[in-house]
């Protein structure tokens, strides 16, 4: 498996201010990483520099070898990262099937045919379980199905690299788990490499391969899930209280990985 | 005058009145699109008519061109200086103030005007093609205004088809709802913005296209357009492309039955005052939105 993605000394600085401060870390090609970390630890900045939504103040980003850093969204996007957002954005005016649609018409890195762009947007909406009737609109969806449709119009991109900001906020613990399981299946279904940013760590860590762990801007733990969540840094970042139930989520997933007779990773 | 249903002469000028209120539908249908998709208030709008109108008119006139291409090229004219006035004009200035991008057009206006006025001078000019009238049981409509109905309503259906059946309209009408997520599906908001204002335009180069076989052109012909297409556009709700389609039939209506009952400027005096009294009762217009 290739690097798909190389971060290098990454900085961004507003003002005085410094959000991510001379991260790095690499994503091998069909990877999930969990991106964790606490509110205002630079996550989200660290997502809108890779996104192209921010130009980096310093350091590099890398999709493939090709210096990403500092080009615009579009840009960004045909080269084939997508991303969601944390709070869902979609066109409430338009109907779901329209919303994916233009993600896929657009999304594509060449022109493609309208047949084309509609049999994408159908595929990335079964494949995150939503309605593919061209009349439903947006307006009957809830939390979780904004969620869904938000990862639907991403993935209509046909992207290589998708990035899912905090992705569960506003579920319940059902919803959580079956949209942990739907990030999983794209996975390991369309071989799509995945950055999962959240704040909780939870459900996430039966999901992802790899954490990094950031803090005021910087990475204080990098490791498997198990690793991190023991890590005394992170566990003091968490205050106890939630690394307690990443513990139990790990143990969760050690337990099933037992059962189903996989080998330990 | 008795009211009577049966009088041919009013059916004439209710019939009147709808087709002036599909002109004025057409009129409304850029400067809607310019404002839904890109909250801009291009004030200079019918400016923009009346430089295609000018357009036709030379070409027509003084070089020989047949209609139908004078037309096509007053409309490609119109939506070049549309695409224009977005990049020179509204752009530089499209994250300040709101203020701001209604005072540069209300500028422009006047540029406008008084480059025409240097140009062409104050003459008022007319095409000089007459299409003649039809009568139809006792009443008699010119051929001319029932073109410009026909081609209103035509441009009004094909925009809608547009906007609804296409990529690129369906991209306009996203933008219009979220500009910032747009670059994330492959989008560039630029590319966009300039395609409306050309298409915003190109409908302005219809409008004159229309204008131009009904009325007289001179430099100020804007004004007599301007505020009227501007208030349709705001009854209907600004931005709203129903809503404006609607209020353009109310106000010819009035002005086409001010007309019957006393006169023409009659029934522009009740228009203006129903736009006022409109605005207390329903300050975001017929369809708008509330914000």
């Amino acid at each position: 498996m290739g690097t798909m993605l190389e971060v290098r000394d990454l900085t961004k600085r507003f003002g005085g201010f410094t959000a991510v401060d001379r991260i790095g870390f690499d994503l091998a090609e069909g990877e999930i990483l969990g991106l964790i970390g606490p509110n205002g630890s630079g996550k989200s900045t660290t997502f809108n520099l890779i996104a192209g939504a921010l130009p980096p103040s310093a350091g590099s980003i890398k999709l493939e070898g090709r210096e990403i850093g500092g080009l615009s969204p579009t840009e960004v996007c045909h080269l084939g990262i997508a991303r969601t957002y944390q709070i869902p954005r979609p066109f409430r005016k338009l109907t779901i099937l329209e919303n994916v649609a233009l993600a896929a018409y657009f999304g594509a890195n060449r022109l493609i045919s309208r047949s084309e762009a509609w049999k994408r947007a159908e595929d990335a909406l079964t494949l995150t379980q939503l309605p593919t009737d061209p009349s439903v609109r947006v307006d009957g969806l809830g939390a979780a199905g904004l969620k869904k449709l938000e990862l639907a119009r991403a993935l209509a991109t046909q992207p290589r690299l998708l990035l899912a900001d905090e992705s569960l906020g506003g579920l319940d613990e059902q919803e959580m788990d079956q949209a942990a399981d739907m990030l999983s299946d794209i996975r390991r279904e369309r071989g799509i490499t995945i950055i999962w940013v959240e704040h909780i760590m939870g459900v996430l860590m039966r999901v992802v391969d790899r954490c990094v762990v950031l803090d005021h801007g910087e990475i204080i733990a990098t490791g498997l899930p198990q690793e991190v969540a023991h890590d005394p840094k992170v566990v003091e970042v968490y205050l106890g209280t939630d690394a307690e139930s990443v513990q139990t989520q790990v143990a969760g997933r050690s337990a099933g990985e037992a059962a189903g007779g996989a080998a330990a990773c | 005058m008795e009211f009577s249903l049966l009088d041919p002469f009013l059916w004439e000028t209710v019939i009147q009145g709808l087709l002036f209120g599909g002109v004025l539908a057409l009129l409304s249908l850029g400067l809607n699109i310019i404002f839904g998709v890109i909250d801009v208030v291009w004030i200079c709008y019918a400016e923009l008519i009346m430089l295609g109108m000018y357009t036709i008119y030379f070409l027509y006139t003084d070089f020989g061109v047949p209609l139908p291409l004078a037309f096509l090229a007053g409309i490609l004219v119109v939506a070049v200086l549309g695409a224009l006035l977005h990049h020179l004009v509204i752009r530089p200035i499209l994250h300040t103030e709101p203020i701001n991008q209604l005072l540069v057009t209300g500028g422009v206006l006047f540029f406008l005007q008084g480059l025409a006025t240097m140009m062409f001078s104050v003459e008022f000019r007319n095409l000089g093609v007459s299409f003649g009238s039809v009568s139809v049981a006792e009443m008699y409509f010119p051929v001319s205004r029932i073109i410009a109905f026909s081609v209103s309503i035509v441009a009004v259906v094909a925009l809608w088809l547009f906007l609804k059946k296409t990529y690129l309209g369906t991209a306009i009408r996203a933008i219009s709802q979220d500009r910032d997520v747009m670059p994330l599906m492959g989008v560039s908001p630029r590319k966009i913005y300039l395609v409306t204002s050309a298409l915003g335009g190109g409908l302005a180069g219809l409008g004159a296209c229309l204008l131009v076989l009904l009325y007289d052109i001179h430099p100020a012909i804007g004004l007599t357009f301007g505020p009227i297409t501007f208030m349709v556009c705001v009854l209907g709700g600004l931005g709203n492309m129903i809503g404006g389609f609607i209020a353009a039939f109310i106000f010819a209506e009035f002005i086409a039955l001010g007309g019957f009952y006393a006169e023409v400027e009659w029934g522009y005096v009740l228009a203006f005052v129903f736009f006022i009294v409109m605005m207390f009762i329903r300050p975001q217009g017929i369809l708008g939105s509330k914000s």
